[in-house]
């Protein structure tokens, strides 16, 4: 098996890995760097649970090969909190009480911060339309939505 | 996945020489739909030949049009001043497609060639002409809602599921692509194939053939122009029925149109008796009513998808009023 050696910058920490290039983004950073916080939903690019940062951008990282990323920044929800001071997004979602099983959770957070990255949360319908990539099985849309204006609010 | 190779080349030349080097090799971009295949087990590629590292991202402004490098993300063009001022239809089939995260990774190229979503093609276990030359359609007996009501064949019936595409056609943007031995200017009209009896091939695009840039030129209807998509969900589905139209009206009269459908047919399909409805007409009730129905006269739906000929029609009419309005 020919592996592919790279480097990736996960939530500020230096990893270097000999990859098949088939494994996906997601894969190595669950089953390799043992960061289990981006979870695996639908594994196609359907349901958002796998939400990451790569370079400071939202992405699915189910849908893309680790190999791609050579060199890249990486930040998954674990990379959020500074000490056990809560990213204010994560603790907008407590506040709010925007999850019931949580599973969708880490990837709500994720997109959200590159939602407000984007400047396109200014209205609750323009919050519904650009969080459309994260699907909620518990439903817990409204108070996502909440949890999101309540920080773009505070910006 | 069967084991592969991936290389990751920077420049254009030595891309196109390890694609075309191996009959098996798949060209990688955002990679949205190649890792998706390559899941299911649809493609089998020897070698991913990654294009990320190639210098062909970003907007140009051109000769008074655009140049889109193959490489741009969707997001990256639908925030791009220039495509949001003058080339509206665009800007608005882009933030259609997908959900904001696959428009972060998709690149315009990317979009262009991506595969259909039929079903059966997307299994690798049923028959399907596309995928398996020859075992047959399994859509035109089966399940084929959301197939196409123009332009398939008795082979293939699958809907081509890009909304950019839809709005570059009806925008008349070019293909700019390299191979080793050529390069060409490819209108995306001409650029798409129907399936025929060889659904198999999609495009004019010989292997390992490049996508260096979409341009768009700079044209008198570019700037009335506006997409329209009609989904199940609100939002991040594809296409039941979309439409693309460009107007250049003057003094109140329609001097040259464009009209593209999506979610109808196996390529980005022109409806070319609706322009022709539309050139030289009033922007009247009538005229609107007259296009729609002249844009699905040669429809052929089966079984479970007549529903789309009227949803074309509405989607017309509505998409017209709205270009058409302000005189
Ligand atoms: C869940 C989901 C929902 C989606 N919804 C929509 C939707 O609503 N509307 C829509 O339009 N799309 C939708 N898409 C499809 C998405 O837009 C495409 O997957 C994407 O545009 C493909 O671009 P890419 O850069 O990721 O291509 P890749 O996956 O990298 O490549 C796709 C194909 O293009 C070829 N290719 C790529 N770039 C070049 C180039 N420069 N030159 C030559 N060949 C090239 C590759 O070899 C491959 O065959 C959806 C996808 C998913 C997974
Ligand atoms: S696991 Fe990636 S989008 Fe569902
Ligand atoms: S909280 Fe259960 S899926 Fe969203």
């Amino acid at each position: 098996m020919t592996r592919t050696e790279i480097t990736l910058s996960v939530n500020g920490c230096q990893h270097t890995l000999a990859l098949d290039p088939r494994v996906t983004l997601l894969d190595a950073l669950r089953e390799v760097i043992g960061l289990t916080g981006a979870k695996k939903g639908c594994d196609r690019g359907e349901c958002g649970t796998c939400t990451v940062l790569v370079d400071g951008r939202r992405v699915y990282a189910c849908l893309t090969l680790a190999v791609m990323h050579d060199g890249a920044t990486v930040t998954t929800v674990e990379g959020l909190a500074d000490g056990t001071d809560l990213h204010p997004l994560q603790q907008a979602f407590i506040s709010r009480d925007a999850l019931q099983c949580g599973f969708c959770t880490p990837g709500q957070i994720l997109s959200a911060i590159g939602l407000l990255a984007e400047g396109r949360a200014t209205s609750e319908q323009e919050i519904r339309e650009f969080m459309s990539g994260n699907l909620c099985r518990c439903g817990a849309y409204p108070n996502i939505v909440a949890a999101i204006r309540d920080v773009a609010g505070a910006q | 996945m069967a084991p592969l190779e991936y290389l990751r080349p920077s420049d254009e030349g030595a891309a196109i020489a390890l694609a075309e080097a191996d009959g098996r090799a798949c060209l990688l971009a955002g990679g949205t739909d190649v890792v998706g295949l390559l899941k299911d087990g649809v493609l089998a590629p020897s070698r991913l030949v990654d294009i990320n590292a190639l210098p062909i991202a970003g907007v140009e402004i051109r000769d008074g049009g655009l140049s889109i490098g193959a490489l741009t993300r969707l997001s990256d063009v639908a925030d791009h001043p220039a495509v949001r001022g003058r080339f509206p239809a665009l800007a608005h089939a882009v933030l259609a497609a997908a959900s904001p995260q696959l428009r972060n990774m998709a690149t315009v190229g990317g979009s262009l060639l991506q595969r259909t979503r039929c079903g059966y093609f997307r299994d690798p276990v049923t028959p399907c002409n596309k995928r398996a030359p020859g075992t047959g359609c399994s859509a035109i007996d089966g399940e084929h809602r959301l197939h196409a009501i123009l332009g398939g064949s008795d082979r293939c019936i699958a809907v081509h599921p890009s909304d950019p595409a839809v709005a570059l056609l009806a925008l008349d943007a070019v293909v700019r692509t390299r191979g080793s031995r050529k390069e060409r200017a490819i209108p995306v009209d001409d650029l798409y194939l129907l399936p025929g009896s060889t659904p198999e091939r999609e495009t004019l695009l010989e292997h390992g053939e490049l996508i260096v840039a979409v341009e768009l030129p700079a044209t008198s209807f570019a700037a009335r122009s506006c997409y329209l998509k009609v989904r199940e969900r609100a939002s991040f589905e594809f296409a039941l029925v979309s439409a693309a139209v460009a107007l250049d009206v003057r003094g109140g009269v329609i001097r040259t149109a464009r009209v593209a459908l999506g979610g109808v047919a196996p390529r980005p399909w022109r409806a070319r008796a609706a322009e022709a409805v539309l050139r030289g007409s009033r922007m009247t009730e009538a005229t609107i009513a007259a296009a729609a129905s002249a844009a699905v006269r040669d429809a052929r739906p089966r079984e479970q998808n007549a529903f789309k000929v009227e949803l074309v029609r509405r989607v017309l009419t509505r998409v017209l009023a709205t270009a058409g309005a302000g005189g």
